[in-house]
């Protein structure tokens, strides 16, 4: 217990003094403070980046009595959340000014729920989980309130606490069962006290811990929250929202379930699977009679969360890398697509409306491009980069001998192409409404980039199979 | 023996009066019966040896938690029978869902097994020659100074997030400015004239 | 270890009675005390105080307590019976409780407890739930101002007074508070190569929070000039107003309690307690109770003293005096003193 490492910690400190620096100077600099702390928020998020891939040391460093473990995933899941953060941020810079809700504390809680999600990724104990959890929670509650001129923001944002309070108690409760029945909170120190034999207690313990986590990815049945939370918060916050977070409990997932319960398997497949089928069908149906489109974009997260489900169900090399693919294409797409709707404004106000997107393709042909682009890949349509995504996962599946899930994938897939191709027939059939403002350069950029990859990921599939590969080094058993 | 009888005595005053928190009529008499549940609950911190804790639970909770808490009670009068109007009507509801959880907990307990490990790792006894107060501060600022530190940031969102959702700076209110009011001079400030009867003063 | 019964009842004789003694000295002492202190104030005032009962007026505080036991105790009928009636009973009591751990020599306490400094800060965070109650229970608009004001003023000011402890307790290394003064033998002065003498006490490594704590006290207390919860100018006399005779006079007795334990605590804390002034003859031949009540009187003199010179605040100036001024300095002070600490390798 004596041996502290605060060298596996150091991008978290850093960022946390970052933050915390940053703070200070918002409230001691009177004027004109927002633009500096933004961009001075982004510098932090790309000093962290650098010191996560730099942190000395071996391949796999255990820290803080085994509470704390920076390994291949955890890099790259951390480089992943701050990439997404900082692009969350760069979409901000714009709308805060249009929506007249400019307050340097945006960027700061920002940053500190990066910071809980590293500690997030990095947890190797239950403890460490939940504090990164609570951290990273806490700084979205207010994130998603922040527009206080807006009723449905401070909805969205109470909404979201009281449901966030719920799953971390039961977080809170379960882990108190498997600490009552194995008498240790640590990963490493659940695997060990676990192959003796599982108990009833402890399984109940395991389930409540999913459930918590599963709140976090709105996995159905508990995605009660996300519709309202992504259709009230700020569009920026929607988008940080699909993208970092769902991340984060993913790469939690993997380390609860395959760091310290890969005893309990049989137990945690059935839930895992059952989590999957009803997010997968639940996003298919519920998505067809949405007319927002953060709305709809919600109900596609959560779909796509039951796509990523279904590959950590299936496990194995081929299942996790699938996860990991299915993760980074997903933060491209959801990125690109929210940055695409962020820039669509008319007369200075937000087009949220799925009918306001009518004959988009004639009065600005390169976002109506772009949008169906990314809708396409979002349904899955090869051979674009959202099918890929879908095919590694439901192989692995397939693979694994879950061939009954990855039928109600597939027919959940083609179910939900129904709502996105909605999309692009209002944008390219339907009578065209007034022209939008022109959206801001960087937002323009994100798009573009993100349709980039989507149409290109087939010609050059390596960079990102390979980042997923390291990812999952530290779960191959050889 | 003289431990056996103050524990006996905090433990029953301790129990009659977290009961009577839930079963009095008046908002107010039931905080104080709180406070006074917390102060027995401190006794028997004190009575296992755990002094640290137990001045600690009265300086935080009873010192400064419960003295706001009693503040908005005794502000805001609430009325408690109205808000228990419905309780005949939920009541079967609710002893339905307690008696489910007794029968869960007491399944669970019979099946109640610990991993081997888990009694080695529960033992995790006190230095002989330390106090209370030192091991304590050992485990939390050494051990897991980790949590520690995560769960002061945490603190720092939950602050930053009450000022930002409920500041608002209004520019219509004058504030007093303490350094201004020092700073002034007598003759920035005052003018002395000498005013003719009859003439009046021209601003 | 088998005790008898015996062994337990005389221990708890013994307890009981070295009580009694302190309670008696005590209650004697703060009846001069008073006196004192209308006496200072009345010379800063320019006018002669109490002198008319017994020699210079000595006895003018026994007067007063008789005359306070002795009159009707007046309850109100709209009162809150059993709150009003236990509201004076926890002032009193808890200050004098807090009284059991202060040495007053060396190894002359009661209860020479580990967490002394602790037991002390909560018995005084708990004095507020006396004027709470009292000023709710008694059912009237000033009384009931009285008791949101002081909940409000004496939870801010706990807050400094508990960093200003912490350095203390940084420095000194110890929640006892009898280690506490032993740990000031030696510091500044015998650095110098001085005898240990008043240079060594906390009062002047630790000079702003040694301010920062006599004015907390001040607040912590309600003595003028933060003593907005019984302000007679406005509220008439707050908590009290509708308490007559004897639950008076045990608010009365509280609250001076509560003044003299601020005394000794700063006297324990910064001013070195049962140390003599400079440890050599003939200053450490007298006892140690006694350079402990002489420099609790000194510290006495003075809030007595700016009773009298100091104009009462208002409530919003009290309050940023609390929030704005006292906690920034008070937490960049604790850590500013651990930071030396670690820096220099002092810590105990």
């Amino acid at each position: 217990m004596s041996h502290l490492d605060f060298t596996a910690a150091r991008p978290e400190i850093a960022l946390a003094l970052m933050a915390m620096a940053l703070l200070l100077f918002g409230v001691f600099r009177k004027s004109r403070v927002v633009d500096a702390v933004n961009t001075l928020a982004l510098m932090a998020l790309a000093a962290t980046a650098l010191l996560v891939l730099f942190v000395p040391g071996s391949d796999r460093i255990i820290a803080f009595g085994g509470t704390f473990i920076v390994d291949a995933m955890a890099r790259v899941m951390k480089i992943l959340v701050i990439f997404a953060a900082g692009i969350a941020l760069v979409m901000s810079v714009h709308y805060m000014k249009w929506e007249r809700m400019e307050r340097f504390e945006y960027a700061v809680l920002m940053l500190l729920s990066v910071l809980g999600m590293m500690v997030m990724i990095s947890s190797g104990g239950l403890i460490t989980l939940y504090l990164g959890l609570e951290l990273q929670s806490l700084s979205l509650y207010v994130l998603a309130a922040m527009h206080r001129e807006s009723a449905r923001s401070a909805e969205a944002g109470l909404k979201y606490f009281v449901l966030g309070a719920l799953a971390s108690g039961l977080f809170l409760y379960g882990v108190s069962l498997v600490y009552g029945f194995a008498g240790t909170t640590t990963f490493a120190g659940l695997t060990q006290a676990l192959k003796s034999g599982i108990s009833i207690g402890l399984i109940a313990g395991l389930v409540f811990i999913l459930a918590a986590l599963a709140f976090k990815i709105s996995a159905v049945p508990f995605h009660m929250w996300t519709p309202d939370v992504y259709e009230g918060a700020p569009t920026p916050v929607t988008a940080y929202f699909a993208a970092a977070p769902k991340l984060a409990a993913i790469a939690v997932f993997v380390r609860v379930l395959y760091e310290a319960f890969p005893h309990a398997e049989e137990a945690w497949r059935q839930v895992i699977v059952f989590m999957a089928i009803a997010s997968m069908l639940l996003g298919a149906f519920a998505g067809v009679v949405q007319s927002n489109i953060k709305r709809l974009l919600a109900y596609s997260s959560i779909g796509h969360m039951g796509f990523v489900l279904v590959g950590l169900a299936a496990g194995g090399q081929e299942g996790l890398r699938g996860v990991m693919i299915y993760l980074i294409i997903y933060l491209v797409m959801t990125l690109g697509v929210f940055a695409a709707v962020i820039g669509m404004r008319r007369d200075g106000r937000p087009v949220e409306e799925i009918e306001d997107f009518a004959g988009l393709a004639r009065t600005n042909m390169g976002l109506a491009f772009a949008i169906g682009a990314l809708m396409f890949s979002l349904a899955g349509i090869p051979w674009l980069a959202g099918f890929f995504a879908k095919y590694f996962v439901l192989l692995s599946a397939v693979k694994t001998g879950l061939v009954a899930l990855a039928i109600i994938g597939v027919l959940a897939s083609v179910v939900s192409a129904f709502y996105y191709l909605r999309v692009v027939k209002v944008m390219f059939f339907d009578e065209p409404k007034e022209p939008v403002d022109p959206a801001p350069f960087e937002l323009k950029l994100i798009t573009a980039l993100s349709v980039i990859f989507v149409l290109f990921y087939v010609v050059w599939p390596g960079p990102v199979t390979a980042l997923a590969q390291a990812a999952i080094r530290p779960f191959i058993v050889p | 023996m003289i431990a056996t009888v103050f524990f006996y005595m905090f433990a029953v005053f301790l129990l009659g009066s977290a009961l009577l928190v839930i079963t009095v009529r008046n908002p107010v008499h039931a905080v104080l019966f709180l406070i006074l549940a917390f102060f027995n609950a401190a006794g028997l911190f004190l009575i296992a040896g755990a002094e640290f804790l137990a001045m600690n639970l009265i300086i935080v909770y009873v010192g400064a938690v419960m003295v706001l808490f009693l503040f908005i009670v005794m502000t805001l009068d609430v009325d408690f029978a109205e808000l228990r109007a419905g309780m005949a009507e939920y009541l079967p509801v609710g002893l339905f869902v307690g008696l489910v959880l007794v029968v869960e907990l007491i399944m669970v307990f019979s099946a109640w097994a610990l991993a081997p490990e888990a009694m080695k790792l529960r033992m995790a006894p006190m230095p002989k020659d330390v106090t209370n107060t030192e091991a304590l501060g050992r485990v939390i600022y050494t051990d897991y100074v980790l949590y520690f530190q995560l769960a002061g940031v945490i603190l720092l969102v939950a602050m930053i997030g009450a000022i930002v959702l409920s500041l608002h700076h209004r520019k219509d209110v004058r504030r007093q400015n303490i350094a201004d009011q020092v700073s002034r001079r007598r003759n920035e400030q005052v003018a002395l004239v000498d005013v003719e009867p009859g003439q009046g003063l021209e601003s | 270890m088998q005790t008898s019964l015996w062994d337990t009842l005389w221990w708890l004789f013994i307890i009981a009675l070295k009580s009694a003694v302190l309670l008696v000295i005590l209650l004697v002492a703060l009846a001069f005390l008073i006196y004192v202190d209308r006496k200072v104030w009345a010379a800063v005032q320019m006018r002669r105080g109490p002198n008319v009962v017994g020699p210079f007026g000595l006895l003018q505080s026994f007067a007063d307590l008789l005359k306070f036991v002795l009159k009707e105790v007046v309850i109100p009928d709209a009162t809150n019976k059993g709150v009003y009636i236990i509201a004076p009973l926890v002032v009193s009591v808890l200050a004098l409780a807090a009284w059991a751990v202060v040495p007053v020599a060396d190894g002359w306490a009661i209860g020479d407890i580990n967490v002394g400094i602790l037991y002390i800060f909560a018995l005084s965070s708990l004095t507020v739930y006396g004027v709470i109650m009292g000023g709710w229970a008694s059912n009237s608009k000033y009384p009931f101002m009285a008791a949101l004001r002081s909940a409000a003023q004496m939870v801010s000011y706990e807050v400094s007074i508990g960093f200003v402890i912490v350095t203390v307790l940084m420095v000194a290394g110890s929640l006892n508070l009898s280690e506490i003064v032993r740990a000031q033998t030696a510091g500044l002065g015998t650095w110098l190569g001085l005898p240990s003498s008043f240079l060594d006490w906390y009062w002047l490594p630790l000079f702003p929070m040694f301010i920062i704590f006599f004015i907390s006290a001040l607040a912590e207390t309600n003595r003028p000039p933060f003593d907005m919860v019984e302000a007679e100018s406005e509220l008439v006399a707050g908590h009290m107003v509708e308490y007559s005779s004897t639950p008076y006079l045990l608010f009365m007795l509280g609250e001076y309690v509560a003044i003299t334990l601020m005394c000794a605590l700063t006297t324990t804390l910064f001013l070195g307690g049962w140390l003599p002034i400079i440890d050599v003859p003939p200053f450490n031949w007298i006892p140690g109770v006694i350079w402990f009540t002489l420099k609790a009187l000194f510290v006495f003199f003075f809030f007595a003293l700016v009773k009298a010179f100091v104009p009462r605040y208002r409530y919003d100036q009290l309050m940023r005096l609390g929030w704005k001024v006292f906690l920034p300095i008070s937490l960049f002070y604790v850590a500013a003193v651990a930071g030396v600490l670690v820096a220099f390798d002092l810590a105990p």
